[in-house]
């Protein structure tokens, strides 16, 4: 939405007042107490869940925003921003494909979405979405059979009051930093997922969630909890571009893993960059967290972040159980004026605490990026083995990499190995292939995904596919 | 079908090739030989397009086609195929996959479809047998961890799989034991047609006592200062370069 659509909306709304009338679906720009009180009513939550959203809000109040990312924005108006607004109306949305800018639809193709996502992909008010409808009640008996929820955060509040209570919160706590405490106070969806002791989620948590996303908030949510022995496979975003009015993106992901379970959790990030100068792009600054909590459990991240103007996201693990392992594979792409600075937390608290951080960037145009680690040994950690690859491609001379390692290592049996390298894509292996007749996009290309492959072969098998198409789309016109 | 007339190129300001003139008919498998320094490498790089190289007067046609005007993957696309001295490593990027992405966008710029899957496997593995390399080779990265004899038996197996009307090879021998030699000059005789042309560039006549060539020149100071045939190899083996340099001069 263009900023004066926007400003006229904005105006418009606070003609209305600022009475948190709760038959409206939006709430005027502006956060104060009555405004976390609209958004716990408006979700027909119980007293304790709005009274921990103040907690968070009074913690927020007394915190300032972090300055010490290696990125630049200017400040952005708390108090300017609608935190609740309900999904646009069926009449105010695109009512066919042929309404949607051609350029999106060109992308969509080049990515292979499936030609029924597309619409809802687009936000159009289609029947086309009825499609996925059925395909999710399907998905969801067949997780109902082994016993795994799955819903939204806010059914999980009503419906599983007790878990919620005992988890939210556990691994993030509500003033954990700037960005996690206004979260915590004005959360409105996001995801929920409970897997029993013994479990093996019987699906990847991935199409199912793609349909869905269209309708994910811009303080998302997400609390998944594995019992002993329990699995999960997690898949969050989608490779499609996503069109969103909102620019100020702050979710918060909480990751619970008991005795020897095992949660591998995988990032799509593509929202919207902005354009040539960044200008309309997503800010988008998350905190990510698993914890290890039982003996022998393991987290694995595995992000591909390739939109938004200015990422700030360090998916971390505690690893706090016995030989728990925590893992952390990413590539991120900066192209145009992107800004991303993103990296990785591993403390290590438990005896033989194993963790792996391969990171990737790849940095074109004009845009910024920094890696951004730390490696911690707590003195109980005996026998902890770390081991950090970072590497960071650059393509032009106009883009920068940055790599920010932090070790704080406490005992003196533990093992931490750090490799780092910076290369401009080769002249050298550009001219070799395109001497053998490839183009020079599709010699790019090739290189960069040789490039990522350690990290894509973590990646579910038909994310792997869709993210090297992703990467492509992503860099096009990055040389020459 | 290929040209090469009065070549002047200076790389960062220095005259390396100074009015170099060649022809090569369809067919032929000429030899450039040469001291070191002479400009060999040059003529190779500048006739496949690499960058750094300012040809400050001059022309190159390939088959009536002006080289010079062409973009790199244009050269190799219309047949005009480049053998590395120094073979670039691509770590992550399969082998087979830069294979079959070369010979797909020759095709593609035939106009021809892409070559089915099982078409493919059956061609590369007849010339994986013909260059006595593992089929292992297929899935590892690009030259990656290669010794010096696997990365030029690996461009000639890029060289037979996509078929090139003019196959250059720049010191393709340099580093080649007695075995491997054998095998990529017999690669390299695979390629003579009385269609295709071959242009070999080497220091040493070691090579060409495997595959015999129809013309021979020397290079020297930029410029072919000697023409003549096999024998002429043999010569230069026994004789050094020095007389030819003094008899060009003359």
């Amino acid at each position: 939405m263009a900023s004066e659509e926007m400003e006229q909306l904005v105006r418009r709304e606070y003609t209305q007042g600022f009475v948190t009338d709760i038959e409206s679906d939006t709430v005027p720009p502006g956060l104060d107490e009555s405004t976390i009180a609209f958004i716990s009513e408006k979700k027909g939550e119980p007293e304790w869940m709005l009274e921990w959203r103040l907690e968070a809000y009074h913690q927020w109040l007394k915190m300032t925003t972090p300055s010490w990312a290696h990125l630049n924005y200017p400040p952005i108006d708390y108090q300017a921003i609608s935190y609740y607004s309900a999904p646009k109306k069926p009449e105010d949305r695109p009512q066919s494909l042929d309404e949607v800018d051609p350029k999106l639809l060109e992308t969509y193709e080049k990515l292979g979405i499936p030609l029924h996502e597309r619409a809802a992909l687009a936000g159009v008010a289609v029947d086309a979405v009825f499609d996925s409808v059925s395909v999710t009640t399907t998905f969801k008996e067949q997780l109902a059979e082994a016993g795994v929820i799955f819903c939204s955060i806010s059914e999980a509040i009503r419906d599983y009051p007790e878990l919620v209570k005992q988890y939210l919160g556990s691994v993030v706590p509500q003033g954990d930093n700037f960005f996690a405490a206004l979260n915590s106070a004005v959360f409105t969806d996001g995801s929920f997922v409970y897997v029993p002791e013994g479990v093996t989620c019987p699906m990847e948590l991935s199409t199912y969630f793609r349909i869905n996303a269209a309708n994910t908030g811009q303080f998302e949510r997400t609390l998944i909890i594995c019992e002993k022995q329990a699995q999960v496979s997690y898949l969050e975003g989608c490779t499609a571009p996503m069109r969103d009015e909102n620019q100020l993106h702050a979710a918060v992901v909480e990751l619970v893993a008991l005795d020897d379970a095992k949660i591998k959790y995988s990032t799509v990030q593509n929202w919207y960059p902005g354009d040539e100068d960044g200008k309309g792009g997503i800010y988008n600054f998350v905190t990510k967290r698993g914890d290890c909590r039982g003996d022998r459990s393991h987290i694995s991240w595995t992000q591909v972040e390739t939109g938004s103007a200015i990422t700030w996201k360090y998916p971390s693990c505690m690893l706090r159980g016995k030989d728990s392992i925590g893992e952390f594979y990413s590539v991120a792409v900066t192209n145009g004026r992107q800004q991303a600075d993103t990296g990785t937390k591993m403390i290590h608290i438990g005896e033989n605490t194993r963790s792996t951080i391969v990171s990737k960037g790849i940095s074109a145009g004009r845009a910024n990026q920094s890696y951004r680690g730390l490696v911690k040994v707590g003195p109980r950690a005996k026998n902890a083995r770390n081991f950090t690859q970072c590497d960071s491609l650059l393509i032009g001379d106009t883009c920068g990499a940055h790599t920010y390692p932090y070790q704080e290592i406490g005992n003196s049996s533990s093992i931490v190995e750090h490799e780092a390298t910076t290369s401009k894509i080769g002249e050298d292996q550009l001219f070799y292939c395109q001497s053998r007749g490839i183009s020079e996009e599709d010699a790019v290309n090739m290189i960069v995904n040789g490039f990522c492959k350690d990290v894509f072969q973590e990646l579910p098998m038909e994310f792997a596919v869709e993210a090297e198409a992703l990467l492509n789309v992503t860099l096009e016109g990055a040389v020459g | 079908m290929l040209e090469v007339k009065d070549l002047h190129v200076s790389v960062e300001g220095s005259e390396i090739l100074k009015g170099l003139n060649l022809t090569l008919k369809q067919g032929e498998v000429h030899a450039i030989m040469g001291p070191n320094g002479a400009g060999k490498s040059t003529l190779s790089a500048v006739i496949s397009g690499k960058e750094g190289y300012e040809v400050t007067s001059g022309s190159i046609t390939f088959e009536g086609r002006d080289v010079l005007e062409m973009e790199v993957e244009e050269r190799a696309q219309a047949g005009l195929l480049l053998g590395f001295q120094y073979p670039v490593e691509i770590p992550g990027v399969k082998n087979i996959y830069l294979l079959k992405a070369a010979l797909n966008a020759q095709r593609a710029a035939r106009g021809e479809e892409e070559i089915p899957a099982p078409e493919f496997m059956k061609l590369v593995k007849e010339k994986l047998a013909a260059m006595k390399m593992d089929p292992s080779f297929l899935q590892r990265a690009v030259n990656e961890g290669f010794s010096g004899g696997e990365k030029k038996r690996n461009e000639i197996l890029q060289m037979l799989v996509l078929q090139p009307r003019l196959a250059m090879l720049d010191e393709i021998d340099s580093g080649l034991d007695i075995d491997a030699m054998r095998v990529v000059a017999d690669g390299i005789n695979s390629l003579r047609d009385p269609e295709r042309g071959v242009l070999i560039v080497t220091h040493y006549q070691r090579l060409l006592e495997h595959v015999e060539p129809d013309v021979v020149h020397v290079l020297v100071d930029g410029r072919i200062a000697k023409t003549g045939d096999k024998q002429l190899a043999y010569e230069l083996e026994s004789r050094g370069y020095e007389w030819v340099l003094e008899e060009s001069t003359a």
